[in-house]
């Protein structure tokens, strides 16, 4: 009952929190945003905590603005950060478009609650996982993490930094409102047992510097401004150095470089929990708050004799499509619980062979309030 | 082999009257006495007047779903919550009622406790800003869900200097208020609870 003595101190801390103290591990120096509920305490806390740090936190006149700060940042050679909700996370897609064609690191944390628009604050929602994959026009593949509790909220904060250094890009890191603001007792580890992972800089002289060097692919060096590298960026279809480019070839290997330095790491980049599956004939595949009730119904569902598992997403884009494929092969029925209208269901479909297949279960609920494991439970129930 | 603790607490009122504060105190304690814990909250856009309510969960073991849906003990400050939660309350379950606010339970549960949390904390201590410390005191004491050491030392950590030694003393206040209950019940009300 009394817990391991040798373990390190326990402090209870909020999700949110704990994504402050991730972004800090993690050797985040800049921070610009505009506070909304219910991602407010990442911001406050941080308001505190870096310039304490001799760094740098800016309140902006809005999300739009916040978001071009945190790239101007990055470009500069810090580590950035912005953190949201809903309305906020909308107004930054324009410039989490940016973020992925220039191939400029920083991590934007969308705390997400009821919508559309301003919805219902404070309340729990999941709308935002196609918003998340899809939401900036263009294509452009996305990193996109979800923790589960507040443990997780501080490592994969630390994780959507590494990623993001490591693979020049816009890392999202999609949170429920439960987790953000839920308080759980987590030991945090020593800082000089993480990994961090900082962007390469380049070793090369100034005049033979690329900004997005093709022989080097998505691990391609990244310069400062104010380092004595001269480099160009914008958000038309560029060359490898920054430069506007209307030509075919160059605008093609451009967004070639984009998808496939995501594709191609695949393994690196997607994270399961597979719980219970190894027998399972019922899996429930669900992610944050509602894996957390779906973990809890597997476990009376066990206790009945009734063999379900569960199968929740880290990383949710790019999609775990090899884990959820050999999910569909295994069991009988899938049933999906989620806060939106079916948005992880559409993309399950797409991974279903036959369109007349009906393994798959949805069950959805947009009232701002959770789905609970009885609930659950019941809908296996039902279908069995 | 011990029995596993899992208990699913309900503080609820209204925005203003320090449930989420007393929640986090809750938990703290719970942390202290070494078990797991969840706390979670739900209160409206209005920071005094609308509902609020902090659920607390501890157990020896991972908690996976952190809302208190069936609740072992119930702590209402206004007759909404009361209203609102009162069926949600597991059998057995013990409610607990400030009766300066709550005039009518809508179900008779049998560990009901019915005290004018508000009006003491006024009366006693010349502020109903303790009543939270005062009611959820009465609750630890009952209920025996945290250590009381453990409890007190979570109140050191949590308020405000200033404020400190009125939370002590709305602490005691709600402890001795709980003796006595359990006193005229003939002290079989205490659940068993273990961790402490």
């Amino acid at each position: 009952m009394a817990r391991n003595s040798q373990k390190p101190e326990l402090v209870l801390m909020q999700g949110n929190e704990a994504v402050a103290a991730g972004a800090l591990a993690a050797g985040c120096d800049y921070f610009a945003g505009y506070p909304i509920t219910p991602s407010t305490e990442i911001a406050e806390i941080l308001a505190e905590e870096l310039p304490k740090r001799g760094h740098t936190f800016i309140q902006m006149e809005d999300e739009i603005a916040s978001i071009a700060a945190i790239i101007g940042a990055s470009l500069a050679g810090a580590k950035s950060l912005t953190a949201t909700s809903g309305p906020g996370f909308s107004l930054m897609q324009e410039g989490i478009g940016f973020a992925k064609i220039t191939e400029t690191p920083c991590v934007v944390v969308n705390v997400q609650r009821s919508g559309p628009s301003t919805g219902l604050p404070t309340s729990p929602a999941q709308g935002e996982i196609m918003q998340s994959r899809w939401g900036s026009h263009g294509d452009s593949p996305a990193i996109v993490l979800y923790p589960a509790s507040v443990k997780e909220s501080y490592a994969l904060t630390i994780r959507a930094f590494n990623l993001a250094e490591k693979y020049r890009t816009c890392v999202i890191l999609l949170m429920d409102e439960v987790i953000g603001h839920m308080r759980e007792a987590i030991s945090l580890p020593d800082i000089s047992e993480i990994k961090i992972i900082n962007r390469i800089k380049p070793t090369v002289p100034a005049n033979w510097y690329k900004h997005y060097d093709e022989n080097q692919k998505y691990l391609s060096p990244l310069a400062s401004y104010g380092e004595g590298y001269r480099f160009h960026v914008t958000g038309l279809a560029h060359d490898q150095h920054g430069f506007p480019t209307n030509k075919p070839t160059e605008a093609g290997a451009m967004m070639e470089r984009l998808e496939k330095k995501i594709v191609h790491n695949i393994r690196d980049l997607v994270q399961i929990e597979s719980y219970m599956m190894e027998d399972a004939n019922i899996a429930i595949f669900a992610a944050g708050i509602m894996a957390r009730a779906a973990k809890a119904a597997v476990k009376i569902a066990r206790a009945e004799g009734l063999k379900v598992g569960l199968l929740r997403p880290l990383t949710i884009w790019p999609f775990p499509d090899d884990a959820v494929r050999k999910m569909l092969k295994n069991v009988e029925y899938v049933v999906v619980p989620e806060l939106n209208q079916g948005q992880f269901l559409h993309e399950l479909r797409r991974l279903v062979k036959s369109t007349t297949d009906s393994k798959l279960i949805g069950f959805q609920r947009v009232n701002g309030t959770l789905i609970t494991p009885t609930e659950i439970l019941q809908k296996i129930k039902d279908v069995l | 082999m011990s029995k596993l603790l899992f208990k699913e607490i309900r503080l609820s009122g209204s925005g203003g009257q320090g449930l989420i504060l007393g929640g986090i105190i809750l938990a703290k304690a719970a942390v202290i006495d070494g078990n797991r814990v969840t706390q979670t909250q739900s209160y409206g856009p209005e920071s005094r007047g609308g509902y609020s309510r902090a659920d607390v969960i501890i157990s020896s073991e991972e908690i996976n779903f952190p809302e208190a849906i069936r609740q072992d003990i119930l702590l209402s400050l206004t007759q909404e919550a009361c209203d609102k939660y009162v069926l949600d309350l597991k059998n057995g379950g013990i409610l607990i009622v400030d009766t300066t606010f709550v005039k009518h339970i809508a179900v008779q549960a049998p560990n009901t406790y019915e005290l004018a949390f508000t009006d003491i904390a006024q009366q006693e201590l010349g502020t109903q800003l303790v009543t939270n410390i005062l009611s959820i005191s009465f609750l630890v004491r009952i209920s025996g869900i945290v250590n009381e050491k453990s409890f007190e030392k979570a109140i050191r950590e949590s308020v405000k200097p200033a404020f400190l030694d009125l939370n002590l003393k709305a602490m005691k206040l709600g402890f001795s208020l709980a003796s006595k209950e359990m006193k005229l019940r003939g002290n079989n009300e205490e659940i068993e609870v273990e961790g402490k």
